[in-house]
C-alpha cells in the first residue's frame, strides 16, 4: 500500500532498470563496457549510501572493502581453472564483511570526525598491504587469468558480466529498499536523526550501527568482486583514499538520504568525468579534466543542496514560489 | 514477553490505587564530580508511584545531571540507583529504558523529519526490538502500532498523526516527548522542564495530561515554572550547588526559610 510518490520512485527505478537492460542492444562495446563500470560503482555507492544517508556515519575508508572484494577475487581464483560463482562470490562479499566487522567494532566507538578519520586510516592499512607486500603484488597489481562461472553464464564475455552486474545492482537496490522500510532499517534512521533519543528510548545503536557498517562492507566488497572479474586486473588503487571520496562525492551529487541518489550520482560522476576526460571535447585541455571535474561538482553542489535527486522538487518550489521540501525523513527509495 | 510487559504496564496505569506509594526509582548518595566541581553531591531521593516529584533549583543545581545519573546517560562518581527493586547503578542507558525507565529531555529530541506516528512507533519498537524479525516492515508490527497510537492519544496528539513532527508547535512537541516515553511503556518518568517556552493554554494543558499520567506511573519532573510545581507536585526536592537542602511536601517547602533564602525569595 504505497504512496503516490513511492509509485513514483518506484517507477523510476524501474524505467532506470528497463533502460540498462536495453542499453546493450543499440551500445557499442565501448559503451557497454563503460555503463558496467557505472554500474558497479553504482552498487558501491549504494553500500555507502547505507551508511551516511541511512545511518548518519561519515565513512571515508569505503574503498577498503571494494579492494577487499577484488583482491580476495583474485587471490581465491584457482591457477588454471575457472571457480564457480557459487562459491567465489560468497567468499569475496565474506571476506570485506569480516574486514568491516573488523574496522566497526573499533571506529564506531569514535564519534564525528574521529570516526572519519578512524575508518580512513584502516583503509590506507589495507592499502599499504596491497601496496608494499607480495601478497597484493605491489604497485603492479595482479592479473585474474580464469574469471568465474556459473553453468552457461560466461563472466568473460562483455554480455555477460554487463547482464550480472545489472542483476547485482537490482537485487542490492532491491534488498537496500527493503532494508530501509524494516525494523532494522527504521532504527537506523532514528539513530541518524538522533542517537542519544534512540539510547533514551531503549535501543542499544552500537550493535545496530556495527551491523549497518558490516552490511555496507560486504554490499562494497561485491562491488569489488564484480570490477576485478569485469577488468581481470586488480591493483593497490582500488584501495586508495581517492576511490573513498570519489564514492562519496557520488551519493553527495546524486543527493544523501535516497537510494535513487547514489544510482544517479554514480551516473552523473562517471559520465561527467568521461565528458571531462573527452579530447574530442576539450583538446589538449582533456589531460586538466580533474579540474573541470572539480569546478562542476562545486557548482551542482552550491546550485543543487539536495542533490540531483532533489532537481524536481527544486523546480516546482521555484515554479510555486516555495521551497522544495526535503523528504528526507521518510525511508530511502 | 514485552507485550506482557506493556499490558502489565497497561494493568497498572488503569489499577492505580493498588501500588500506590510503591518505590518505582530510588537513588542513593549520588554524587557525580567532573574534575573539581562536585555537579550532584550525595544526593538521595525515592520516586513513588502515583506520585509526581519535582526537583527545583537554580541554573547549575545539578538538577539535569541528577536526572542524566538517574537514566543512565552518565555514570555516578559514588552512589547507586534501584530501578523496580533492582540494582542498576552498573545498567546502560537503554537497559534502564527496556527495563521500565522513560525520560525527556531539556530540549526537544524528537525526530522532526518523521511523522507524529512515526516517532511514537519508532519509540515503541524500542520495547519490541525482536532482532530475529530484523527484515519485518515496520509498519506491520500490531504491538508497536497499539502502542504508538495508545501513547498518542494519551498525550492528545491522536488527530496530528501524520503531521510531520517539525512542523509541530512548540507546545505539541512537548506533547509528543511525552508520547514518545509513553509509547516505550514505562512505570518511571524522568521530566526535564517539560514546560519550558509553554504560554498559559499550553501549560494547563501539559498539567492536566501530567496529573493523568501521575496514575499509575511515578514521574520525577524538573522544573523552572514554580506555579505549575506547587500546582501539580506532591513532593519536592530543592537543589542548591548540587546538594539537597529540602525535600519535603509543597506547603512544607514553601514555608521553609532555608528554601525561601536559597531559592523562592519572596514566593
Amino acid at each position: 500500500m504505497g504512496t503516490t510518490t513511492d509509485r513514483g520512485k518506484l517507477a523510476f527505478v524501474i524505467a532506470c532498470l528497463a533502460l540498462l537492460a536495453a542499453y546493450p542492444l543499440v551500445g557499442g562495446k565501448f559503451g557497454v563496457d563503460l555503463v558496467t563500470k557505472i554500474m558497479i560503482y553504482a552498487i558501491f555507492a549504494l553500500s555507502l549510501e547505507l551508511l551516511v544517508g541511512g545511518t548518519g556515519l561519515v565513512c571515508f575508508g569505503h574503498s577498503a572493502f571494494f579492494g577487499i572484494g577484488a583482491y580476495a577475487a583474485v587471490l581465491l581464483s584457482p591457477q588454471g581453472a575457472s571457480p564457480s560463482l557459487l562459491w567465489i562470490l560468497p567468499a569475496c562479499v565474506v571476506a570485506a564483511g569480516v574486514y568491516a566487522a573488523f574496522v566497526g567494532a573499533l571506529s564506531l566507538r569514535t564519534k564525528g570526525v574521529y570516526f572519519i578519520m578512524v575508518t580512513l586510516a584502516f583503509a590506507q592499512m589495507a592499502y599499504y598491504v596491497a601496496h608494499d607486500t607480495p601478497l597484493g603484488g605491489g604497485t603492479d597489481g595482479i592479473y585474474l587469468y580464469t574469471k568465474p562461472v556459473l553453468g552457461p553464464l560466461d563472466l568473460d564475455s562483455a554480455g555477460g558480466i554487463y547482464g550480472f552486474t545489472l542483476a547485482c545492482l537490482a537485487a542490492v537496490f532491491g534488498a537496500l529498499a527493503v532494508l530501509s522500510r524494516s525494523r532494522f532499517g527504521r532504527a537506523l534512521a532514528g539513530i541518524r536523526v538522533n542517537e542519544q533519543r534512540m539510547r533514551a528510548t531503549g535501543f542499544s545503536t552500537y550493535p545496530y550501527k556495527l551491523a549497518a557498517f558490516v552490511v555496507s562492507g560486504a554490499i562494497a566488497g561485491l562491488a569489488g568482486f564484480l570490477f576485478a572479474v569485469k577488468d581481470g586486473f586488480v591493483n593497490p588503487e582500488l584501495m586508495s583514499w581517492h576511490l573513498s571520496g570519489a564514492v562519496l562525492i557520488m551519493i553527495i551529487l546524486g543527493g544523501i538520504g535516497h537510494l535513487r541518489g547514489a544510482l544517479i550520482g554514480a551516473f552523473a560522476f562517471s559520465l561527467l568525468q568521461e565528458f571531462f576526460k573527452s579530447e574530442a571535447i576539450f583538446g589538449a585541455f582533456a589531460k586538466h579534466w580533474t579540474l573541470g571535474l572539480g569546478l562542476a561538482i562545486i557548482a551542482s553542489v552550491a546550485l543543487l543542496p539536495r542533490g540531483l535527486v532533489g532537481v524536481p522538487a527544486q523546480v516546482r518550489g521555484r515554479l510555486t514560489g516555495r521551497r522544495g521540501s526535503a523528504g528526507s525523513g521518510g525511508s530511502h527509495g | 514477553m514485552a507485550d506482557a510487559r506493556i499490558d502489565a504496564a497497561a494493568a497498572a496505569a488503569s489499577t492505580p490505587q493498588m501500588s500506590r506509594g510503591e518505590v518505582l526509582l530510588r537513588g542513593q548518595g549520588l554524587t557525580r564530580r567532573w574534575g573539581g566541581l562536585v555537579a550532584v553531591n550525595e544526593v538521595s531521593l525515592e520516586i513513588e508511584r502515583g506520585t509526581v516529584h519535582a526537583v527545583i533549583g537554580t541554573n547549575g543545581a545539578g538538577k539535569s545531571t541528577l536526572i542524566n545519573l538517574l537514566s543512565g546517560e552518565v555514570p555516578p562518581s559514588a552512589g547507586r540507583v534501584e530501578l523496580l527493586g533492582q540494582d542498576v547503578t552498573d545498567w546502560t542507558q537503554p537497559r534502564r529504558a527496556r527495563a521500565g525507565l522513560g525520560r525527556s529531555y531539556q530540549r526537544n529530541t524528537i525526530y522532526p523529519s518523521f511523522s507524529v506516528f512515526e516517532n511514537c512507533r519508532l519509540a515503541a519498537q524500542a520495547s519490541h526490538q525482536k532482532p530475529w524479525q530484523w527484515w519485518r516492515s515496520a509498519q506491520r508490527c500490531e504491538v508497536s502500532r497499539n502502542a504508538a497510537l495508545k501513547a498518542a492519544r494519551r498525550a492528545g496528539l491522536d488527530d496530528l498523526l501524520e503531521r510531520e513532527a517539525g512542523l509541530l508547535s512548540h507546545g505539541q512537541k512537548r506533547q509528543l516527548e511525552i508520547a514518545m516515553c509513553l509509547a516505550t511503556a514505562p512505570q518511571v518518568l524522568l521530566l526535564d522542564e517539560p514546560l519550558a517556552g509553554m504560554g498559559a493554554e499550553e501549560t494547563d494543558r501539559m498539567l492536566a495530561l501530567l496529573d493523568e499520567l501521575k496514575d499509575g506511573h511515578a514521574i520525577l519532573l524538573v522544573e523552572h515554572d514554580m506555579d505549575a510545581v506547587f500546582r501539580i507536585a506532591d513532593r519536592i526536592t530543592v537543589m542548591v550547588n548540587g546538594s539537597v537542602i529540602a525535600c519535603d511536601t509543597p506547603e512544607a517547602v514553601r514555608k521553609s526559610p532555608d528554601v525561601q533564602r536559597a531559592y523562592l525569595g519572596t514566593h
